[in-house]
C-alpha cells in the first residue's frame, strides 16, 4: 500500500532521546490533505489519486480547476499532486488524509523543491576541486578542461556552470520520529529539501521495502 | 503560532536555575560506565550561552591539574542531572575567550551582587 502526505516544511529543531543523543529533525506541518481524484487504469491507464492540500477560496481558483473540483464534488485546495496506488485499494474522494497513516519509526521519502542557488560556477554545482588562490596562479574556480581535442567537440553531458538548485529532489529513507495527528506535525530525521514554507511530499519510502 | 517552538515547548526543562556566563556552576552530569549509572560534577566558570530554544548550549571552563578543560553541555539535554550556580560572576560581556589566556589570580572573577 502506498501512503503519502502533503505537507508544508516548518523548520529544523532537534530532540533529545532519552541516553542524551540529540536527533536532528525537521518539522513537517503535513495534512489534512483530500482525495481529490481517482484515476483509474480504465480511464487514465494508470492508477493514482490525486491529493489536494490547503484550503483556498473559490474565487481564488480558475475556471478549468473549479470545474475539476466540482465535478469531483471537493473543497478548492491549493496544491494538487498526484500518487501512483498500482496495487492496494485506492481511497474514496473526499476521504480525509491525516499524518497518522505514518507512525514512529516508519521510513518515508521527503519530496520537495529545493533552494535555488541562481546561475552557479562549477565548483558549487558539480563539486569540482578549485585551482590555487595564490602564488599567481590566476586560476582560481575556473572550468578546466572541457575534453580531448581529438573529438573537436564538448560531449554531451559536460558539467558546465549554470542554474543550480529549484529542482524537484527527493531525500530517501528518513526516519518518522514522531506523528502528531492531533496538531498535524510530522516530525522526521534529518533534513527535507527546500526552504520553509514550501511545499513537500511525503511518501512511505520506496527503499528497504519487506 | 510558531510550530517549531511549540514542538520544542514540550522537551523544554524548566527545572533549571538561571545563570549567565561569568557564573561559576556545578553542573551534575549523568554517566553511564559499564552499565551503571553515576553522577559526574563538573564546576567551572560559564564562558559562553549560544543558540536558542531546545538547542541552546553553554560552556563551563575550568583548570583541572594545571589544565584548561572545556566542556559543552546541551542546555536541555537530559543527561544533565542538576546545575547548580556557586557564584555569580560580574563580567562586561558575553563571551569570556579572553580567560583562556588567563590563569591564576589573574582569572578571577568579580562576584555580582
Amino acid at each position: 500500500m502506498s501512503k503519502a502526505i502533503l505537507g508544508k516544511k516548518i523548520g529544523m529543531t532537534q530532540l533529545f532521546k532519552e541516553d542524551g543523543t540529540v536527533i536532528p529533525v525537521t518539522v513537517i506541518q503535513a495534512g489534512p490533505c483530500t482525495v481529490v481524484q481517482q484515476k483509474t487504469k480504465e480511464v487514465d491507464g494508470y492508477n493514482a489519486i490525486q491529493l489536494g492540500f490547503g484550503d483556498i477560496s473559490s474565487n481564488r481558483v480558475n475556471k478549468p480547476l473549479q470545474g475539476h473540483f466540482n465535478k469531483w464534488g471537493v473543497a478548492p485546495k491549493r496544491y494538487l499532486r498526484e500518487v501512483r496506488y498500482d496495487d492496494a485499494e485506492m481511497p474514496a474522494v473526499g476521504t480525509e488524509i491525516k499524518v497518522d497513516i505514518f507512525a514512529e519509526g516508519d521510513r518515508v521519502d521527503a519530496v520537495g523543491t529545493s533552494k535555488g542557488k541562481g546561475f552557479a560556477g562549477v565548483i558549487k554545482r558539480w563539486n569540482f576541486n578549485r585551482g590555487p588562490m595564490s602564488h599567481g596562479s590566476m586560476y582560481h574556480r575556473r572550468v578546466g578542461s572541457l575534453g580531448a581535442t581529438d573529438p573537436a567537440r564538448v560531449f554531451k553531458n559536460r558539467k558546465m556552470p549554470g542554474r543550480h538548485g529549484n529542482k524537484r529532489v527527493t531525500v530517501s529513507n528518513l526516519e518518522v520520529v514522531r506523528a502528531d495527528a492531533e496538531r498535524n506535525l510530522l516530525l522526521v530525521r534529518g533534513a527535507v529539501p527546500g526552504p520553509k514554507g514550501s511545499l513537500v511530499l511525503i511518501k512511505e519510502t520506496v527503499k528497504n521495502r519487506k | 503560532m510558531d510550530l517549531v517552538s511549540a514542538v520544542e515547548n514540550s522537551c523544554l526543562r524548566k527545572d533549571l536555575p538561571q545563570f549567565r556566563p561569568g557564573d561559576t556552576v556545578q553542573v551534575a552530569v549523568k554517566v553511564v560506565e559499564g552499565g551503571r549509572e553515576r553522577i559526574q560534577v563538573f564546576e567551572g566558570v560559564v564562558i559562553r550561552r549560544r543558540g536558542s530554544g531546545l538547542s541552546e548550549t553553554f560552556t563551563v571552563r575550568k583548570i583541572s591539574y594545571g589544565v584548561g578543560v572545556e566542556r559543552i553541555f546541551p542546555l536541555h539535554s537530559p543527561k544533565i542531572a542538576e546545575i547548580k550556580v556557586v557564584a555569580r560572576g560580574k563580567v562586561r560581556r558575553s563571551r569570556l575567550y579572553y580567560l583562556r589566556k588567563l590563569r591564576g589570580k589573574a582569572a578571577r572573577i568579580k562576584e555580582r551582587r
